[in-house]
């Protein structure tokens, strides 16, 4: 306990010296800055978050250069000038500017006039902050402990229960084996078993339990044949190993993006598209990494990192100096959802016609880690859908003229897919 | 004894045979084959013909895939600000080409930029990724062009969306925006034009192509 303790006022003491050290490095910081002309940083981190974030990362480049230390390097009247029209410093001929502005594939920046001297010095205040460490480490050891934790307590359950049944076993053995004793001590007569029939021989002797029985067992065996061959050729649950570990469920669940965002030919063409890496590249160009929230217990920051790592490689997308290589290596997906050749589907009549939900046929993507299959794409799931579903009218002239003349024939006022003709054969066979 | 072996194993055959054939790794099999699998070629497929391997390919070179045309301004800073300056929105401002940009918008650039164009839109909230201007920021000034230009190449860090859209759900996006950034600016709703009927506005988009790009009169 004592050596506990020790180790305790130890770490306890280091903290407080690291803090002491942190205070006093800051303090320096910002006297070296001048103290006064460096503004609020929480301000400042809200307006860089809005109007600077999209082409500057702090720490890092991106479409322009990595801001943490500008202050150093720039003069702040410069600064000024530069943030509220570079153009116009480029244009007069300004070294630096033409300098900065040539580094950067002569990409313009946007001016802000509408920043003032205090905004641009709560922005600098911001980027100026120094880095701060990830806490991945001790987020890492916690969530280990935690998951160690879980695993121990089950198994001590478990190796209890085991040992309680045991325990059980061997007393009712040893009540039996005394039971037996004081009878046989008192005088009391055990009835001797008689040598009877074997139940086998008895079962086959009486037909009708031997008639009964087959045609039970021919009907149990009809069922499981009959459940075997209808699942033939189905792929309902096909969940395959994917090149590129593709979560649904971050980005269509968490982050909300709608699902045609990439699948976009869904709204227009037969097929729904894998969406080419162009795509995913529209947003990871600016999300390099996952934030350490996004981590669960079964796969890490690192793991969904190196997924990202993993697109960079496809696209020949280098991070450090935001360009294309041109070395580009495809993706193989595996392809989870394929009809067979013999029936015809269409996305586009389903989703933009109809307007059916992704989910209705997909089930629950945004929460899926790995896709699946959900629905089991026979045709018996399509035709009770067609007999179930109304045909979406409004917006959609096409269909008025036959939807009046049929909804009169059969007397409905609304017509199913199947009344509109969605069970004739040729529809999606031919 | 017979009928009870008889028995289990029969149990134990189906019983493997339900379970059995279940991996969600491998894809079921299949009976006739020859129905299932397409002789055409399939979407994304794999086949020999081609010289990648891959049934997706990009249009040769020199061709124009149909209902894709070329445009005409140049992905440069030059060429932003000329279609920044005159390019023009073809479509007529309809109540259905602003509602189809609505929803058009709401899938494609909402998720960034917002649903009322303000540039907080949901990736932004949950700072995945940030620093999306509103549309009625001062500096950049959009315009019908502008937008249509940068949606077609994408500019800085935001990607091309040509890849996603084509030309006339492009300039319906567009529509959309503008009214964004008018009602951000709280100026009063534009009045709608009269409605042109489909063909009328692919017939818009078509002419307005030709007249501009002298790749597709020279073909």
């Amino acid at each position: 306990m004592e050596k506990v303790n020790i180790r305790h006022s130890i770490s306890k003491r280091l903290l407080l010296l690291l803090a002491v050290f942190l205070s006093f490095s800051q303090l320096n910081y910002s006297q070296d800055d001048g103290g006064s002309s460096l503004g609020d940083p929480a301000k400042g981190k809200e307006l860089f978050n809005s109007q600077c974030a999209a082409c500057h990362k702090p720490y890092a480049r991106s479409t322009g250069p990595a801001l943490h230390g500008i202050t150093e390097k720039r003069d702040i009247d410069w600064l000024y000038r530069w943030i509220r029209n570079s153009a116009e410093m480029i244009a007069a001929g300004d070294a630096d500017a033409i300098a900065i502005f040539e580094e950067y594939n002569e990409t313009p920046m946007t001016a802000f006039p509408q920043l003032s001297d205090q905004d641009i010095n709560d922005i600098l205040a911001y980027v100026e902050q120094p880095k701060p460490e990830p806490p991945v480490a001790a987020a890492g050891e916690a969530a280990a402990g935690a998951g160690a934790g879980a695993g121990v307590s089950t198994n001590i359950i478990m190796a209890a229960l085991t040992f309680v049944l045991l325990l059980l076993v061997i007393i009712l053995v040893l009540v039996n084996k005394t039971l037996t004793r004081f009878a046989e001590a008192s005088g009391v007569e055990l009835p001797e078993e008689e040598a009877r029939k074997p139940l086998w021989k008895a079962f086959a002797e009486n037909q009708f339990l031997v008639l009964s029985s087959s045609v039970i067992l021919l009907l149990v065996g009809a069922y499981f044949a009959y459940g075997y061959l209808m699942q033939v050729g189905v792929d309902q649950g096909y969940q395959p190993v994917q090149p590129i570990h593709f979560s649904h469920k971050i980005h269509a669940g968490d982050n909300g993006i709608d699902c045609k965002y990439c699948h976009s030919s869904a709204r227009v063409s037969k097929t729904s598209g894998i969406p080419s890496l162009n795509v995913c590249m529209n947003c990871h160009k600016s999300v390099s990494e996952v934030a350490p929230e996004t981590a669960t217990e079964e796969y890490s920051k690192e793991f969904y990192d190196g997924q990202i790592a993993k697109l960079y490689e496809a696209t020949g997308w280098d991070p450090t100096t935001q360009s294309y290589s041109g070395e580009e290596k495809p993706v193989k997906w595996v392809r989870v959802h394929n009809l067979p050749d013999f029936a015809y589907f269409n996305h586009s009549q389903h989703v933009t016609v109809a307007g059916v939900d992704c989910q209705k046929c997909h089930g629950p993507v945004e929460e899926m880690e790995i896709l699946e299959q959900y629905a089991p794409l026979t045709m018996g799931w399509c035709i009770e859908c067609h007999r179930e579903t109304n045909v979406k009218m409004e917006g959609n002239e096409y269909y008025e003229k036959i939807h009046e003349e049929l909804s009169k024939k059969y007397g409905v006022e609304k017509l199913t897919a199947a009344q509109m003709g969605a069970l004739e054969c040729g529809k999606c066979h031919y | 004894m017979g009928m009870k072996t008889i028995k289990i194993a029969v149990a134990l055959i189906a019983a493997t045979l339900s379970v059995g054939c279940f991996n969600k790794d491998s894809r079921n099999y299949e009976f006739f084959p020859d129905m299932y699998e397409s002789v055409g070629y399939e979407t994304y497929g794999e086949y020999e013909a081609f010289g990648n391997g891959q049934q997706a390919q990009i249009p040769v070179e020199g061709t124009i895939a149909r209902g894709w045309k070329p445009y005409a301004y140049p992905n440069t800073t030059e060429g932003f600000a000329q279609a920044k300056e005159e390019l023009k929105n073809p479509l007529p401002y309809t109540e259905d080409n602003l509602n189809k940009g609505k929803e058009l918008y709401t899938i494609y650039c909402a998720i960034c930029h917002g649903d009322k164009g303000d540039g907080k839109g949901n990736l932004v909230k949950r700072e995945k990724i940030l620093g999306i201007p509103s549309y009625d920021d001062m500096g950049r000034a959009i315009t019908e062009g502008g937008v249509y230009h940068v949606s077609y190449y994408g500019l800085n860090t935001m990607g091309s969306y040509a890849a996603q859209t084509n030309e006339e759900e492009r300039w319906q996006i567009t529509h959309y925006v503008m009214d964004l950034k008018a009602q951000l600016e709280g100026k009063p709703k534009r009045a709608f034009e009269t409605k042109a009927s489909l063909k009328e506005q692919k017939e818009i988009i078509s002419e307005v192509t030709v007249q501009e790009n002298p790749v597709t009169t020279t073909h």
